[in-house]
């Protein structure tokens, strides 16, 4: 079995696969105190009553509800939303693309799945 | 699988993705340079958005009314906003906030230079929303089809809000050009001194930009330099004679066969020297950004405090 679900944060790219070297940005000393070290949250937004959660960015925030707060300031200004989901990026777990050929293989010869597989005479309505 | 995979392999998806108009999302496996050109940009980009509510702000509380003032706010608190869609869009590429912060106050990374030029008058409100919001929106426009994913999603949000930015400076300006002499020359003067920094905002020629050919390739960038430029000199020579002002070129002139205006040259000495940190204003900016993180602090660490308490709170419960 391969491994599908890997713990994988929303951006976080693993050192080794990373296309490179993720440790040579700057080298100046950290900028410190509270606040730098806010967590990362992921916000999702209903536009409207009746339509999903959609997600739409992210940002720091000490906690949930001053996440809640930002995400208002930040994505809703022209009345985008009517609810604000936010959760803490690092409880996000993704399928890997590495391994999306063999995730969504099953699906791909199954056209039966699809109403447009059968053929039917043109006289039957209403299907 | 990947790791049986030669680098020249992987190359090869990731720019057979890119011909064919797949967006490059942040998990997905990119040449080294494409990651670091995609975090020099965005940053770069985020930081234009945050600097430049800089020359803006000196205005907030001399706006000639209400209604001005209220929308010079909104238009302050949308580029707040925008420099947030960008820094986390360049945050899915491996940096942290607090890394790209810190590279600006260095001042290794860099921010637009039009920002480093001073707001002397009102109708400096109005040349920086018609001419540096709309050289700003021809760039964003384009870069809402940039091949990485966040990148694209961040400019489509920031390009919906923007237009209005651009309409209420030409409004501005449309007052004052209606206006006493005075305000006319004021218009006009205003639209002077900001031309030629706009033109340099779409940065050195083609054939002296040493990044393009490569991010036109990965289609970070979709249009040259003086492509865009050229979009923008055409559709400023036109509108400003709504505004029956000048444009400060002699050499501005439409040319019937090519079907685009033919414009002067910019004083690339100037540019480069704004660039070095030179321009009337470079130091200023960069020390208003530091006192706002430094200044800032106890503000952060309250947020922090009352959090804690909060959760305190929470579990007592």
């Amino acid at each position: 079995m391969k491994n599908f679900i890997r713990k994988f944060y929303y951006g976080d790219i693993p050192d080794d696969k990373a296309g490179g070297d993720n440790n040579e940005t700057s080298k100046n000393p950290p900028l410190g105190g509270r606040g730098a070290d806010w967590p990362l949250w992921e916000v999702f937004i209903r536009s409207k009553q009746g339509l999903d959660h959609k997600h739409v960015g992210s940002l720091h925030a000490a906690d949930a509800q001053m996440a809640i707060e930002n995400a208002r300031d930040v994505y809703t200004r022209r009345m985008e939303g009517i609810s604000i989901w936010v959760v803490e990026s690092k409880y996000i777990h993704a399928s890997n693309p590495e391994e999306a050929g063999e995730l969504y293989e099953p699906a791909v010869d199954k056209i039966y799945r699809h109403p447009t597989f059968y053929d039917l005479p043109d006289e039957v309505n209403h299907m | 699988m990947l790791n049986e995979m030669s680098v020249q392999d992987l190359e090869k998806i990731f720019q057979d993705k890119i011909d064919n108009e797949i967006k490059i999302e942040p998990k997905d496996w990119m040449p080294d340079a494409y990651r670091k050109t995609n975090i020099r940009q965005i940053s770069q980009h985020a930081h234009s958005e945050i600097v430049g509510m800089l020359p803006e702000g000196n205005w907030i509380s001399r706006a000639p009314s209400l209604k001005r003032k209220a929308i010079l706010i909104a238009k302050v608190q949308d580029e707040a906003g925008h420099g947030l869609y960008l820094y986390s869009g360049c945050e899915t590429l491996g940096i942290t906030r607090e890394e790209t912060i810190n590279d600006l106050h260095s001042g290794k990374a860099k921010y637009s230079s039009i920002f480093n030029y001073p707001t002397l008058t009102w109708a400096d409100m109005g040349a920086i929303g018609w001419l540096v919001d709309g050289a700003a929106i021809l760039n964003q426009v384009m870069l809402t089809r940039t091949s990485y994913g966040p990148y694209a999603r961040a400019m489509v949000r920031i390009c919906k809000e923007e237009s209005f930015h651009q309409r209420q400076g030409f409004e501005i300006l449309l007052v004052l050009s209606k206006g006493s002499d005075e305000q006319k020359a004021m218009c006009q003067d205003s639209i002077n001194r900001w031309w030629w920094p706009s033109l340099m905002m779409f940065g050195p020629h083609d054939s002296e930009s040493t990044n393009s050919e490569q991010s036109m390739k990965w289609k970070i960038k979709r249009k040259s330099n003086d492509e865009l430029r050229q979009n923008f000199v055409d559709m400023c020579a036109d509108q400003v004679k709504i505004l029956g002002m000048k444009l400060p070129d002699d050499k501005l002139k439409w040319n019937e066969k090519t079907k685009h205006y033919e414009w002067g040259e910019i004083n690339w000495d100037e540019f480069w020297n704004v660039v070095k940190g030179n321009g009337p204003c470079n130091k200023q900016r960069l020390q208003a950004r530091k006192d706002a993180w430094e200044k800032g602090e106890w503000v952060r660490e309250a947020a922090a405090a009352f959090a804690e308490k909060r959760k305190t709170k929470q579990q007592a419960a």
